[in-house]
């Protein structure tokens, strides 16, 4: 693989991101999951992460040497799958319907 | 990290990177940031990112116009690697009632007066702007083409990132744990990675200002309030302005990624409690499909929550305070600190370095001695 090919490998398929920009953002010392997602978008699109979490781990794992098992990782959100503004509106709650307040 | 600085700023958030930037900018550099979580964890990751002029009184409007030209020309002035997304689309703020007609005739004049050239519309005008609003309730609007929101994480990396370029040290995942003071003189910081001393502290922590101060000895009247907000899918480009009703006390924008966020005002107890709750949702769902009908089509993608950290008067407090030299304060934002955090950061860099700024007036009425004395700041137009 020339080095363009491997710079332009996308990591993040949702969000359409690239191995070359999460090493421009982790070479300017965003190394932590928790800061890359946010700056980058990376792991924030529809899958929410679960398809490139593991590679962008393993990108900074290989870019900072530091090892995944000492990296800070963000908790996991659970997306809300489907659901729309009007489904919610719709939805007449009585008291004893009411979802457990979590 | 460093056992001594001139100035340590607790909180890592738009506000104490901020302050960091500009006291480095005016020849501070030996100051140390020190953030619990990482950058813009707080309340600034997790805000709406508007960027309004359209106040009611003179100092916010001075306070947030002075701070949109900074954002104008924040990726160069701060040499930015990213792009802190500035997108200038305009807010519009809709009137349901006689009295807000009212307040925003008069909003109108005085911003007009300082130069912000907003307009007062009627609901034909307000929905030529934003096609998808629902005019049947609406009386009037009123619109400010220069207003629009931008990146909160991209801000905060953008004055971190230059602050640092300066010589500035940021510890991140660094908790401060105690305030150090001798007599009414504050003398450094205790934090879980060992102690700095220090003649100058800055609380910016945000939602958890006033446990700060507590630590400090310091009385703040200060609390937190969770607030909620949400997320779409993204869809095509279709509104260009933040959409705001202080009636239904929501907001509304479309992210330059085409996602909607929406969040709310809501009645709740002060806490630093920021666990989701269905009836936001419920709420949100109701007010939005009212006001913008076609946007119940979409698809919610996450919802989250963050706080407003409130001061008696809804205006951030800024500066020292007699009970404690050295102590200095950038709290109690009221859920509009981020569009004014420009702004914040060279009023506090001129405090804490005694030098001259056109606009140090602000400061004095800024002051903690404000509720002692009874001189409440009043602002009509927040959510
Ligand atoms: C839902 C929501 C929507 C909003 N919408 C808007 C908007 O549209 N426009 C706008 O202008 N404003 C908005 N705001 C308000 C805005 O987010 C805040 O006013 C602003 O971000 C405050 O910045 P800050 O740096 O003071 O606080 P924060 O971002 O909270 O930063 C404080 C930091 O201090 C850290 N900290 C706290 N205690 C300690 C400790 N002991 N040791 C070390 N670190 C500590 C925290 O981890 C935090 O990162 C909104 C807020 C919320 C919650
Ligand atoms: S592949 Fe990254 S969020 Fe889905």
């Amino acid at each position: 693989m020339s080095n363009k090919e491997y710079d332009n490998t996308i990591i993040c398929r949702c969000e359409d991101i690239t191995r070359g920009e999460l090493h421009r953002w982790i070479d300017q010392g965003v190394t932590n999951l928790e800061e890359l997602k946010r700056l980058s978008r990376a792991t924030m699109g529809p899958c929410q992460g679960r398809t490139c979490r593991q590679l962008i781990l393993q990108e900074i794992a290989a870019r900072t040497g530091v090892p995944i098992s000492e990296a800070i990782i963000p908790s996991y959100r659970q997306p809300l799958r489907g659901v729309t503004l009007g489904a919610i509106a719709d939805m007449k709650l009585d008291e004893e319907e009411k979802p457990h307040e979590k | 990290m460093k056992n001594k600085a001139e100035v340590v700023i607790i909180g890592g958030g738009v506000i104490g990177c901020s302050i960091a930037y500009h006291l480095a900018a005016n020849g501070m550099k030996d100051v140390v940031v020190l953030e619990k979580e990482y950058l813009a964890s707080g309340a600034t990751g997790r805000c709406g990112a508007g960027v309004r002029q359209q106040w009611g009184t003179e100092m916010n409007c001075r306070l947030s116009s002075g701070s949109a030209r900074d954002f104008e020309n924040m990726n160069e002035e701060l040499e930015y690697e990213g792009d802190i997304e500035f997108i200038q689309g305009g807010y519009l703020l809709v009137a349901y009632t006689e009295h807000q007609v009212e307040q925003f005739r008069k909003n109108v004049a005085l911003q007009n007066s300082l130069g912000i050239k907003s307009k007062f519309l009627t609901p034909l005008e307000a929905q030529e702007i934003v096609p998808h609003l629902n005019i049947d309730p609406l009386l009037a609007a009123t619109f400010h083409d220069k207003d629009g929101h931008a990146n909160p994480f991209h801000v905060t990396q953008a004055y971190a990132n230059a602050a640092r370029r300066l010589g500035v040290q940021i510890n991140t995942y660094t908790t401060v744990l105690g305030i150090k003071r001798e007599g009414d003189k504050v003398t450094g910081v205790i934090t879980d990675r060992g102690e700095i001393s220090a003649p100058i502290v800055v609380n910016a922590a945000g939602g958890y200002a006033d446990v700060v101060a507590k630590m400090a000895g310091v009385n703040v009247p200060t609390y937190s309030e969770r607030h909620q907000i949400l997320v779409t899918e993204p869809v095509e480009a279709m509104q260009g302005p933040m959409v705001m009703s202080f009636h239904h006390n929501t907001y509304c924008q479309q992210t330059p990624h085409g996602s909607f966020l929406m969040g709310l005002g809501e009645n709740v107890e002060p806490s630093h409690e920021i666990r989701g709750s269905w009836q936001f949702l419920k709420e949100m769902s109701d007010k939005i499909t009212e006001m913008l009908p076609p946007l119940r089509h979409l698809r919610i993608v996450r919802q989250w929550a963050g706080l407003y950290h409130m001061s008696p008067d809804k205006t951030p407090i800024l500066g020292g305070t007699e009970e404690l030299q050295g102590f200095q304060m950038a709290v109690g934002f009221s859920g509009h600190g981020f569009m004014i955090a420009p702004m914040t950061g060279r009023l506090m860099a001129a405090n804490i370095l005694g030098l001259d700024h056109k606009d140090k007036d602000i400061l004095a009425t800024l002051n903690i001695e404000r509720f002692a004395k009874g001189e409440l700041f009043v602002e009509p137009s927040v959510v």
